[in-house]
């Protein structure tokens, strides 16, 4: 059951097996385990983020297509639920209408792109999903009267999915039942059925067409498959789900703007998670987007522990200074690449 | 000899600034093997390759069962039922031999009968069938290439030296399964450098030389003409 569930792609290693349960009890039961508004804000990003690197990692680690897009994708996603919310005002039937139209755009404009530039070389498509993704965030801060420019949106959704909204007794665990609660249930479902079509989707013969492609595209061409139409559905595909993972950040934040959805920063990240992660392992963006958020969101704090802690100690609290944390993050990452090369799940695989 | 399945008319091929292919006629008879020969870097791959599309012809016909699949993308040219094992292997090595045989079969699901066959000719598809195609030997990728070409009937294959590098054993098991194919009635234009394979297995042969083909006949008159040999290809077959 459990295996057909995850598409027969076991993770082949004890420890895998270990981190990716804990992470996923640890996701389900956050507002339980981890009380406090913060916590469950870094679980929910954790959980769209899980989705945003494991759907990238479909066109990059599967398909061998390099994007610089996703979070174009993903941000169209996002003001899809926005615009939505504040044309069709509050309602369930914004957030879907918002959702689907952000994702269909999302593969409508992949395809675009995907024909006219995956058919000659992968390269390309690079370049090209680099200045469209240029072009629409600048479109994005010039048209303000429709997206709120570089203030962005604030929207109104279902009162179901906000604080305000208390259900059964109020509390359990001394956790406030309240509509948060079900926002971020929302979120962590979705994640996880996404999450589990998209390894369906690298087991399916599809991503096996895509591995050979990634692989060897000359001689899957040779073998009878049409190499432009499997990689521009990767792209699309993944444009897709990144905009609903978009959308599903849009229903959690309640806000959208360009910092929070479009910028270039963002797309380094997901980068970053892939590759710390594993390319091509799907797990990979599990553990790739659980590891960066944590240390993002909490690597300050754990430095201002250790300056504390070394407060007597010379030139030491100098380099655990709070201020310094983007440095040691990008430290670890630098030592996270060297020693795993392959990603975490790649060297816990070879190392089973 | 029956009519041709394939003919090239007059083909040139260019790769980047280098004409390779300058003017090659060719024609392989249905249901028999052509042996396409010739010293190294007079144009056989480009040959082969031109024939799958992979480069491109600038001028002539490629003509296959009576049409001109010249300008025709790759994957249509394999769909019309040629199978083409290259030089280099090109076997997906990330993936396991079953999922290199399943996509191998393009027009369905793998016929049962046909894949007991192919492991009963190369056993070691059989033993490592859920392995990594990355990690067998040079000889099993070698089965498994050409295994992969066979799992469905093709109309033709084309083959680039299958039994280069490869130890006697294991040119013995693939000059078995290339003589089954021939049995099932294919058609076969195979580039060989083993005399001894060519002339077991060639029914007809061509040869090329600075891009074209010099001299096409039957397998035989060649096999028995050693001073032939040596004014097309410079030397004599028997002691290659």
């Amino acid at each position: 059951m459990l295996t057909r569930l995850i598409s027969g792609d076991r993770p082949r290693s004890i420890v895998l097996t270990i981190i990716l349960l804990a992470i996923l009890i640890g996701l389900a039961l956050a507002p339980f385990l981890f009380p406090g508004i913060r916590s469950l804000e870094t679980a929910a990003r954790i959980c769209i983020f899980i989705v945003l690197v494991a759907s990238y990692d479909l066109m990059l680690g599967y398909g061998g297509i390099v994007s610089f897009a996703h979070t174009m994708f993903f941000g169209m996603g996002a003001y899809g639920v926005a615009l939505a919310s504040v044309h069709m005002g509050r309602g369930f039937d914004a957030l879907i209408v918002g959702t689907l139209a952000g994702a269909v755009a999302a593969a409508v404009l992949a395809l675009l792109i995907g024909l006219f530039s995956l058919r000659v070389r992968a390269i390309f498509f690079a370049m090209i999903t680099l200045a469209v993704a240029s072009a629409v965030a600048v479109l994005v801060s010039q048209l303000s009267s429709l997206t709120g420019g570089e203030d962005g949106l604030n929207y109104q959704i279902p009162r179901a999915l906000t604080p305000a909204f208390k259900f059964a007794d109020g509390r359990l665990f001394d956790v406030s039942l309240n509509g948060k609660l079900l926002n971020y249930y929302l979120v962590f479902f979705s994640a996880l059925i996404l999450f589990l079509l998209l390894l369906r989707i690298v087991n399916s013969p599809f991503g096996r067409v895509l591995q050979a492609i990634r692989e060897n595209d000359f001689r899957a061409e040779a073998i009878g498959y049409r190499v432009v139409y499997y990689r521009t559905a990767a792209t699309c595909i993944s444009a897709a789900v990144a905009a609903i993972a978009g959308s599903l950040f849009a229903i959690w934040l309640r806000y959208v703007g360009p910092d929070t959805t479009l910028s270039f920063e963002i797309m380094i990240d997901i980068l970053l998670m892939v590759v710390i992660g594993g390319m091509g392992t799907m797990y990979g963006a599990v553990i790739g987007a659980a590891v960066f958020i944590i240390a993002q969101n909490y690597l300050q704090e754990l430095m201002a522990v250790a300056a504390s802690a070394t407060a007597k100690v010379p030139v030491l609290p100098l380099f655990f200074d709070p201020d310094r944390w983007l440095l040691w993050l990008g430290v670890l990452f630098v030592l996270s690449v060297y020693f795993f090369p392959t990603g975490i799940v790649g060297r816990l695989r070879q190392g089973r | 000899m029956s009519d041709p399945v394939l003919s090239l008319q007059g083909v040139h091929t260019d790769i980047a600034q280098y004409h390779i292919l300058r003017g090659v006629d060719l024609e392989v008879p249905a249901g028999g093997v052509t042996m396409l020969l010739g010293r190294n870097g007079v144009g056989k791959t480009t040959t082969l390759r031109t024939i799958m599309g992979l480069w491109r012809a600038k001028e002539g016909r490629v003509v296959f069962r009576g049409e001109d699949i010249a300008a025709l993308p790759t994957p249509a040219i394999a769909r019309r039922g040629i199978g083409f094992v290259p030089e280099d292997m090109g076997i997906f090595s990330d993936l396991s031999v079953e999922e290199n045989m399943t996509l191998a079969a393009v027009s369905g699901p793998i016929d049962a009968e046909r894949l007991d066959w192919l492991q009963s000719v190369f056993p070691p598809l059989r033993t490592f069938w859920k392995k990594e195609a990355g990690t067998l030997s040079g000889g099993q990728k070698q089965m498994l290439s050409v295994a992969r070409a066979m799992i469905e009937k093709r109309r033709l294959y084309l083959i680039d030296e299958p039994t280069k590098g490869l130890a006697p054993a294991i040119v013995a098991t693939l000059a078995g399964a290339l003589r089954a194919l021939k049995q099932e009635g294919a058609s076969i234009l195979l580039v060989e450098q083993n005399f001894s394979v060519a002339k077991a297995l060639g029914d007809t042969c061509a040869v090329m030389d600075d891009g074209r083909v010099v001299w096409a006949g039957e397998m035989a008159t060649l096999a028995g003409d050693t001073a032939l040999q040596e004014r097309l290809m410079g030397l004599s077959m028997e002691s290659a």
